[in-house]
């Protein structure tokens, strides 16, 4: 860097998940994504004069999960506060939210410090009409209440991580997380969840903080991973220049690259926050906490580590089976029925499964898991040549079945070595020419008479033997 | 008609009723018609009939007039404003919803200050109150509609709402009975709010025992509101006639700014007590005269975001402007009235960074003293007596232009309100021919033993209202 002062980010995280819950987090509106504007509202969720909030315990049940996910502690009682500010999107005028006492601390996601935990309530859906599609030059707003009163989760974590890779890493780790628990769909385009960035940077190995800017809303890892280096680039090139960061909040446009400020330290709220008077607070009694314990899963990064460990898989497909939690439960499913081994099964999941479903749930196919491991064993007993087996899975998916019946009534079994050796010496009499060079000493002419071979066998014959077949022939 | 229920108390038209002695569609037109020829601004709203209230419940058909805060589906419900002009609510308050299904149905809505705002009915959007003891003074406030409909004769019995005296200092000011319930104890699912950790709903009657039968249908604990409870004690018609062995504890009678007519007659009272075989001795409440200054940071505080939703996006007054913050500002200026507006903007400051815990956090902290106070008072004494109003209903105008004279009308009432305690009104007599009342307040859920008391002094001091025929 030629002596120029190396910088150091420092990042941390806010995510936003909303729970799924049956209802709203204080009334009793159905949830549901798409719906026809304001169809699922009622006098609470609406801000009607003389309506009070009561706190949804099943959203309750599911932050405490979370909570227990990240190891955090629990507080004793955690207190809901009324957030204040003007917004068509606030029809109360303030958010119920968590503020001072939340509903957890000081937990652990992987290698990132989790800060706080804490439950509050979602805006409505605002839909600006004109060109931009944001509020600023439109023609016209409308207001969708039906997200609002949505329960979310809100997570902050320490400032542990050190740049927009390792967010997004950590961003995929709780997505997992999350979605193994059942308590959120964590869909980024629909904003079940959301993410945040608070970016600083500060001479690399100095304690103190840099002052932090807050990145809003990015919806896609891949745009918080971009979003934040942007911001690095900036903020090392405002303090290189002779200035200095200040604290605002800025928006990452994904198709320009560009950032820009949506407000300044000077234009930031006073929340006014205190106390909601309408709620009690959340004192979690010893049967909620036993309930909300009993129900979380194996989570995604122990589950990699018990692959890697008790299946002796490679890292990356121990964490692709555990963040995959659908391929993961195949995987375990297909073991369990004996035929094969754990290592070439779950490289036929990880590979062949999501090249042929993508995001689809092997569960959701005709395939059982049974099958795939006695494809898997013919594959290994060399009884099926790794191609035929390929359209040996594509009808298992399609239709089901017994993989060694396909096999037979498709003829799709390894070539026999009476069979293989004339239709070796039928092809290299058609393909004399090329015969003569490979004689001649042109080895690459080869493949035109293993091609010949294969075509006939159908892909039932094994490359290499065909070749040692034909050289043996000619007495190369 | 066997009975004239002009003559009769509530409970006895509704005994009546329930007796057959009385048709209760005959009873509905009644006061149907006495509430339509209200004269002194009680109502902003009668009702055509009677509304699904139940056949045969307690209350025996007989109407009740609802302070305009309480949201009655598809009736107007403003809370006196001006920004609600033409809001009628899609819901039910509960406390309508149970006196209906006790056999109540609603007569009309009263008039109020807005948004309860006040201690004289003078900040109604929809003009002032009259006091029908002299229509030259004002009822008290904010339920001041609900009160001079009772005292009037133009309502049967009322309901109102008590923030920090809302429904006793109008009852004192118009010589009927006011009770304000423990915090808790009545839903508040459906009040317009104003300040959410003191509002609560309570009767304003004629007698003592309409105010018991009122309150026995009010509370319970609503699935709706988090903050209500089940009374652990219920609530138990009065019947005593003697308070042999109960200990009255007296406060507030040496304070500057009672009125020597008001502190003779709470004197008077007093000996009644004894009387009737009541030990009184004095009660210490350092904290309570600090009441009044937590109370004008707290209630403003918490008024200021209850009244954030009024902001013309949903329901209720825009005032239309070509950007969001001009529409916002516009609208909340010509729907809220001046006092409104001061408090919203007193709450706004207590709450701001930086003023936080110098205004609502020792606010706060006031609040837990005086409720400690009480309840070392309470290890002592059963109930605690005192004035309600420091003075007579005044005249019309008089302290309008100074709020902080308003504000101490409020001051023996306010202490209970912010520990959350149940204290009733009842009228003691009269001074300068203005009705005087009398505070009896207890511990939590106490309901039965302080109409029980105020049930055995009534008859001993033998106040007469109005009459109504």
């Amino acid at each position: 860097m030629n002596g120029a002062r190396a910088y150091e980010p420092v990042i941390g995280v806010e995510i936003h998940v909303q729970l799924r819950t049956r209802t709203k987090m204080f009334c009793g509106c159905e949830l549901a994504f798409g719906r026809p504007p304001n169809e699922l509202t009622c006098p609470v969720c609406l801000g009607h004069p003389g309506t009070l909030p009561v706190t949804n315990a099943e959203a309750v049940h599911l932050a405490l999960m979370i909570a227990m996910a990240f190891e955090c502690e629990i507080a004793d009682r955690s207190v809901f506060h009324r957030k204040n500010y003007f917004y068509p999107d606030n029809p109360k005028g303030y958010q119920v939210s968590q503020y001072d006492i939340p509903l957890a601390r000081s937990g652990r996601l992987g290698e990132v410090r989790i800060h706080r935990v804490h439950l509050e309530e979602d805006a409505a859906k605002l839909v600006h009409s004109g060109a931009s599609g944001r509020i600023h030059g439109a023609e016209g707003s409308v207001v969708d209440f039906n997200r609002a009163g949505t329960p979310l989760v809100e997570i902050v974590t320490e400032p542990d991580i050190a740049s927009g890779a390792q967010a997004a890493e950590f961003g995929r780790l709780l997505q997992a997380t999350l979605r193994r628990m059942g308590v959120s769909d964590v869909n980024m385009e629909e904003g079940s969840l959301r993410m945040d960035a608070n970016v600083s940077i500060r001479p690399a190995g100095e304690a103190t903080l840099g002052t932090k800017t807050e990145l809003k809303n990015m919806n896609s890892f891949r745009f918080l991973e971009r979003g934040i280096a942007a911001e690095i680039e900036r903020q090392e090139a405002v303090v290189r220049g002779g200035g200095a960061v200040e604290q605002e909040t800025l928006h990452f446009d994904p198709r320009s690259g560009a950032i820009t400020s949506l407000r300044s330290k000077e234009e930031a709220h006073d929340y006014r926050y205190f106390p909601e008077p309408d709620l009690v607070p959340i004192a979690p009694t010893r049967t909620m906490l036993e309930r909300a314990r009993s129900a979380l899963p194996e989570l995604p990064a122990a589950r990699a580590e018990r692959f890697e460990r008790e299946l002796e898989l490679p890292a990356a497909a121990a964490k692709l089976l555990a963040f995959r939690s659908g391929l993961g439960d195949f995987l375990e499913r297909a073991v369990a029925a004996g035929a094969a081994g754990a290592r070439p099964i779950a490289n036929w999941v990880t590979n062949e499964l999501p090249a042929r479903l993508g995001d689809r749930d092997p569960a959701d196919t005709a395939l059982h898991p049974a099958a795939l491991a006695e494809l898997v064993a013919l594959v290994e007993s060399d009884d099926v040549s790794h191609s035929a087996a390929k359209e040996v899975l594509d009808e298992l998916l399609e239709s089901g079945g017994d993989p060694a019946a396909i096999v037979e009534s498709r003829g799709l079994g390894r070539a026999g070595s009476d069979e293989l050796e004339q239709i070796v010496e039928r092809a290299m009499a058609d393909q004399a020419e090329a015969v003569e060079k490979i004689r001649a000493g042109n080895d690459k002419a080869i493949g035109a008479v293993v091609g010949v071979v294969m075509r006939e066998t159908k892909g039932r014959a094994d490359g290499g033997e065909v070749q040692r077949m034909i050289r043996e022939r000619i007495g190369a | 008609m066997s009975a004239d229920p002009a003559l009769l108390d509530a409970s006895s038209t509704a005994a009546a009723v329930r007796g057959g002695r009385l048709d209760r569609g005959e009873v509905f037109e009644f006061w149907r018609e006495r509430a339509a020829s209200d004269d002194l601004g009680s109502y902003l709203w009668v009702a055509d009939g009677p509304d699904g209230a139940a056949g045969d419940g307690p209350l025996g058909g007989v109407p009740v007039a609802v302070k305009d805060l309480f949201c009655v589906e598809g009736v107007p419900s403003t809370s006196a404003s001006r920004i609600l002009d033409g809001y009628r609510p899609p819901y039910t308050s509960t406390a309508v919803s149970r006196l209906r299904s006790a056999g109540a149905p609603v007569l009309g809505k009263t008039n109020q200050d807005e948004f309860a705002m006040g201690s004289s009915t003078e900040n109604s959007g929809y003009g002032p109150v009259r006091n029908p003891w002299d229509t030259e003074r004002v009822p008290g406030g904010s339920s001041g509609g609900s009160a001079a409909a009772v005292a009037a004769g133009t309502a049967p019995w009322a309901i109102g709402t008590d923030t920090g005296g809302s429904i006793r200092q109008p009852a004192s000011l118009c010589g009927i009975v006011g009770m304000k319930p423990t915090y808790g104890a009545v839903s508040r699912h459906g009040m317009i709010a104003f300040a959410s950790s003191l509002d609560q709903c309570g009767p304003l009657t004629r007698t003592v025992t309409d105010a018991a039968l009122l309150m026995s249908a009010l509370v319970g604990h609503d699935p709706l509101d988090s903050t209500s409870l089940e009374h652990p004690e219920g609530i138990r018609l009065p019947t005593a006639e003697r308070l042999d062995g109960l200990r009255v504890g007296v406060w507030g009678l040496e304070e500057e700014g009672l009125a020597p007519g008001v502190a003779d007659l709470v004197r008077q009272a007093i000996g009644s007590i004894e009387s009737l075989g009541g030990a009184v001795s004095e009660v210490d409440l350092p904290h309570a005269s600090h009441g009044i200054s937590a109370y004008y940071v707290i209630a403003p505080a918490e008024a200021s975001a209850n009244l954030a939703r009024y902001d013309g996006v949903r329901y209720g007054l825009r005032s239309e402007q070509s950007d969001l913050l001009s529409m916002y500002e516009q609208t909340r200026h010509d729907g809220f009235g001046e006092e409104v507006r001061r408090r919203i903007m007193i709450g706004t400051y207590a709450l701001s960074s930086g003023y936080y815990e110098a205004y609502y956090g020792t606010a706060q902290k006031v609040r837990t003293r005086i409720v400690e106070d009480f309840r070392t008072a309470f290890a002592d004494v059963d109930l605690v007596v005192t004035p309600v109003s420091p003075t007579v209903a005044f005249r019309l105008g008089e302290r309008t232009a100074d709020p902080l004279s308003m504000y101490l009308s409020d001051y023996y009432t306010v202490p209970f309100s912010l520990a959350g305690l149940p204290a009733i009104s009842i009228p003691c007599g009269l001074s300068e021919g203005l009705p005087v009342g009398l505070q009896l307040a207890g511990p939590p859920f106490s309901e039965s033993r302080i109409l029980d008391a105020a049930h055995a002094l009534e008859a001993e001091l033998g106040f007469e209202g109005l009459p109504r025929s």
